[in-house]
């Protein structure tokens, strides 16, 4: 049970622990604070951007218990208790995930600020369809927007993915 | 000796850049935090024009957290009200006397968290007086309509600028005397280019120093130092701009918005560093809009030729005329709207005029309205040939400006450098299959099946320009390069462009290479902070390879220069008997006498020639003599849906043809994206108002953006013309598909109508503006 609300400066504040990229982050937070603030803000990890505020664009696209989620749409204190994932937390102790490693090399990447969302929702596709279809990967897409690439090197990346995370 | 090959020129490198961003390393403004950090929101009018009566701000300067709250009034002040547009007009910094579009900025609220700023923005109470709101250019232009700027002194209207190019008189005369004259009427819309990361920037002046450091969204930030200087009258020593990583430009990040002057100007009076950080809506409605061209059309016909063309063209500026302009073009090089073809005389006449719309506009990928231009001849041929009867195809090759013409003087003043505009075309043809599409159109038709296939051979202008001719609020349009090989043969290149995603860490390090013979990876590029890099007028208008790239080739041959000075020293012979493979001078008849470019950068610290200061560096300002001129044929095939209007796109075959290719990757991703966008607009993306002047696309909800499922697949092709002005022979291709393509789209839709006698289709070519056609010529299911 969550601890009851307390007021400080006017807002009303609820303390959270929200794992992050393996690591338990207790804070003390107001209750309208969005998850992408509490990441970016509170907890530094600046590498989850904001595009839009309406849920629409991705790029704030977090894993929430390895589903992906707009951290624009969610408080965090919807994400007490539950593990996030972030951009911060792809690479392992081996090195870079296979999906930073085929972004890089098939060019899904231009300007960078879409990168840490698409990847994200590219290895939840990649996690419960491990070769998907051209088609399969734009529609599990279609929820980030990209301004620069056109996505089509982006489509290639996520296949490239797939087959090097076959490869392993 | 064995040696590695080096990967300059023409080599697919893989980014320098993409390690951080991959690792969520990146840095862009909204990352810099600094201690005492404050933050800024702005209240921005509900109203497209109204009188402000009064402006209550005590509610909110008494929310707890809240620091200030900023008027117009306040900043009138200290004369910062108003601020001057690119294109010498003024624009509000925060209203004062009245609001002039829906979003303009009023107030804003200085707190020390964002929701704080937010919440305050809420109390503060303005009195606004409706007024009419003006939302069309031809209403803007009636008689007796309400002067939208009457600030201004001797304004009575609502006109902006007359601008004519070419010769009216012989123009007049061709039309007198052509067999046929083909004309068109259309509309470019207000698009909007929405790059994912919205403007802003971190203010930092120390009350100490006096220095003024401004992290900024900025495509040009010298230019942006030096009007800084000149608007708030601070020494330009004491201020730096920082254009830190940015999330795609597109053109929206070249203009100064109020953003970035309240929140240094509060920063000044306050003392702590102040952050605005745009939100989309704030970004949509209030920031560097596109477009916007009412365009009216005449091709003048003999037989098969074209003898002249006439163009009218209105464009919505909305309630500042805020442009970035080249000097005397008002229209920017709408002019080029002769395209690629020989027409011996033109008229173009133009006109702007204020509306109650958001301010602009930029242009959207796009080198100063030549999108427009190629947009409206390209439309303009492909129905000339149906007048005529003849393929398309035919009729563009009958008119294309010919190989051996060049360069070529246009009608209204261009000198275009090279092209080979049939050699373009044919490959994107035998790529397509053009004549078996026909053919599968025509057996389609019979069965009821509705197959467009749309053409566009366009050509750009691009890499402005030539500093005698072509300037910005009054600076020279050249760009700087500086070059420092360190001891140890590596070398960190400073540039005055700014990359918001072209790649140029790697793309400039290649130049470089190619010319000292280093590998790229030993090549550190650097951009966007002007304490630190040389001057220059920055990245749009696809100028960075044009103008930067060329500083840099150049400067990388003058520090050869002197490497070959040190060479003749260390291998104790004279400079003429020394000849240059890459990355190492060698005695002529004597390979096996050579020093390497990293011995000779190490003799540059250790052991130069008497007489000879130390060192290895340079630097290059590049004027270029002329601009740059890519071309290509764009192709689309396209199947309509009679039931509903709907179009799909079946094949996309891109042929450009930008000169000399540095890093064909990166080149094929820029030609993706203006793809992607050129049909984002032929298909969505529109900013329009109602009548009172609200706006309907103010969030990614309504301004809708390609995603990856309605995005279609490129084939892409290539012929290599070079620009014989440029050291390297590249003319620039970030904007090339985006101007290109957007007619493209079209032509191919209608052309699937053409043979019911279907002429124009208005962007965005949505699903019920098909149908109406199609239901118009009986043809909907």
């Amino acid at each position: 049970m969550a601890e009851a609300p307390a007021v400080l400066g006017g807002a009303t504040t609820r303390p959270v622990t929200v794992t992050v990229n393996e690591r338990p982050r207790s804070e003390l937070v107001e209750t309208r604070l969005l998850l992408v603030h509490f990441l970016r803000q509170t907890l530094g990890l600046t590498g989850t951007h904001i595009g839009c505020d309406t849920t629409s664009c991705g790029a704030c696209t977090v894993l929430l218990d390895g589903v992906p989620v707009k951290s624009c749409t969610m408080f965090a204190v919807q994400a007490d208790g539950h593990e996030v994932k972030t951009v911060e937390g792809l690479a392992g102790a081996e090195g870079l995930h296979p999906i930073q490693e085929a972004f890089r090399e098939e060019h899904g990447l231009q300007c960078g600020f879409c990168t840490p969302g698409m990847m994200l929702t590219a290895t939840a596709l990649l996690e419960r369809s491990p070769s998907p279809s051209e088609e399969e990967i734009r529609w599990a897409l279609s929820g980030n927007v990209c301004r620069c690439t056109g996505y089509q090197n982006i489509v290639k990346a996520v296949a490239s993915a797939a087959g090097k995370l076959a490869g392993r | 000796m064995a040696t590695t090959e080096i990967r300059g020129i023409g080599h697919s490198v893989k980014r320098q850049e993409d390690a951080r961003f991959i690792q969520g390393r990146g840095t862009y403004v909204d990352d810099v935090v600094l201690p005492g950090m404050l933050h800024l929101e702005f209240l921005r009018s509900p109203y497209a024009h109204a009188r402000i009566n009064s402006i209550d701000t005590s509610a909110a300067a008494a929310v707890p957290g809240v620091v200030a709250v900023v008027t117009g009034e306040l900043l009138a002040e200290h004369n910062l009200a108003w601020m001057p547009t690119l294109s010498g007009d003024t624009q509000a910094v925060l209203a004062t006397d009245k609001v002039r579009f829906q979003g303009q900025e009023v107030a804003a609220v200085i707190a020390e968290s964002p929701y704080i700023a937010k919440d305050a923005v809420e109390l503060i109470d303005v009195d606004y007086e409706p007024l009419q709101a003006i939302t069309s250019p031809q209403q803007a232009l009636e008689p007796g309509a309400p002067v939208i700027r009457d600030e201004k002194e001797g304004q009575t209207d609502n006109a902006i600028y007359h601008w004519e190019a070419g010769d009216k008189e012989a123009t007049d005369r061709a039309f007198a005397e052509a067999d046929r004259v083909v004309t068109l009427d259309t509309f470019y819309p207000r698009c909007h280019p929405a790059p994912l990361e919205c403007c802003g920037c971190v203010a930092d002046v120390n009350p100490a120093t006096g220095k003024a450091t401004i992290y900024m969204t900025s495509q040009a930030p010298h230019a942006h130092r030096t009007l800084f200087a000149l608007v708030a009258g601070l020494p330009e020593h004491k201020i730096r701009i920082i254009s830190p990583d940015i999330g795609g430009g597109f053109g929206n990040k070249v203009p100064i918005y109020p953003g970035y002057v309240v929140a240094t100007a509060a920063s000044l009076l306050i003392g702590q560093p102040v952050k605005w950080i745009e939100d989309r809506t704030g970004n949509l409605i209030s920031t560097g809009f596109a477009r916007d061209y009412h365009m009216h059309g005449e091709l003048a016909l003999s037989g098969d030729r074209i003898t002249g063309l006439r163009v009218k063209m209105l464009s919505d500026n909305g309630a500042f005329f805020a442009d970035a302009q080249p000097t005397t073009c008002k229209a920017g090089l709408f002019h080029i709207v002769t395209g690629s073809y020989d027409i011996p005389v033109a008229h173009v006449e133009t006109d702007g005029a204020y509306t109650n719309k958001a301010p602009g506009g930029v242009a959207y990928r796009c080198s100063f309205r030549v999108t427009e231009a190629s947009y409206l001849i390209e439309r303009l041929v492909q129905n000339a040939a149906y007048e005529l009867g003849v393929d398309p195809v035919d009729f563009r090759k009958a008119n294309f400006i010919r190989p051996d013409q060049f360069p070529y003087k246009s009608a209204t003043g261009f000198d275009y450098d090279s092209g080979d505009y049939e050699a373009a075309m044919d490959v994107a043809l035998e790529k397509l299959g053009y004549a078996e599409l026909r053919k599968e159109q025509e057996e389609a038709r019979k069965e009821g099946r509705l197959i467009g296939i749309g053409i566009a051979s366009f050509t750009e202008v691009v890499g402005a320009g030539h500093g005698a001719e072509y300037k910005i609020a009054g600076l020279r349009m050249n760009d700087g390069a500086e070059l420092r090989v360190h001891p140890t043969g590596k070398a960190v290149l400073k540039l005055s462009v700014k990359s918001q995603g072209q790649g140029h860490e790697t793309t400039f390090a290649q130049i470089v290479a190619e010319e000292l013979g280093l590998q790229p990876e030993d090549i550190e590029v650097q951009e966007g902070d002007t304490d630190h890099t040389p001057y220059g007028l920055g990245t749009y208008a696809s100028r960075s390879t044009p103008v930067s790239g060329a500083a840099t080739a150049l400067v990388s041959r003058r520090v050869r220069d002197k490497a070959k000075k040190i060479a003749a020293h260390l291998l104790e012979t004279s400079e003429d008997d020394l000849e240059w493979t890459q990355g190492r001078f060698s005695v002529k008849g004597a390979p096996e006498k050579s020093t390497s470019i990293q011995d000779i950068a190490f003799a540059a610290y250790t052991d130069v020639p008497e007489g000879m200061e130390d060192g290895l560096e340079g630097v290059y300002y590049y004027d270029p003599p002329n601009m740059t001129y890519p071309f290509g044929t764009y192709a689309v095939v396209v199947e309509i849906d009679r039931g509903t209007g709907a179009w799909k796109v079946r094949r996309v075959v891109a042929v450009d043809d930008c000169g000399v290719r540095i890093n064909p990757m990166i080149v094929e991703g820029q030609i993706h994206g203006g793809l992607t966008e050129g049909f984002a607009i032929a298909a969505m993306e529109l900013i329009t108002f109602d009548e009172d002047g609200n706006c309907i696309g103010a969030n990614f909800m309504d301004y809708l953006l390609p995603t990856a499922w309605e995005t279609p697949s490129f084939e892409l092709g290539e012929t290599v013309t070079p620009s014989p002005h440029h050291p390297i022979g590249a003319k620039g291709i970030g904007e090339s598909a985006t101007v290109g393509s957007p007619a493209a789209f079209v032509n191919a839709v209608v052309d699937a109508l053409a043979h019911t006698g279907l002429r124009n289709l208005e962007m965005p070519v949505t699903s019920d503006k098909v149908w109406a056609a199609l239901a118009e010529a009986g043809l909907a299911e």
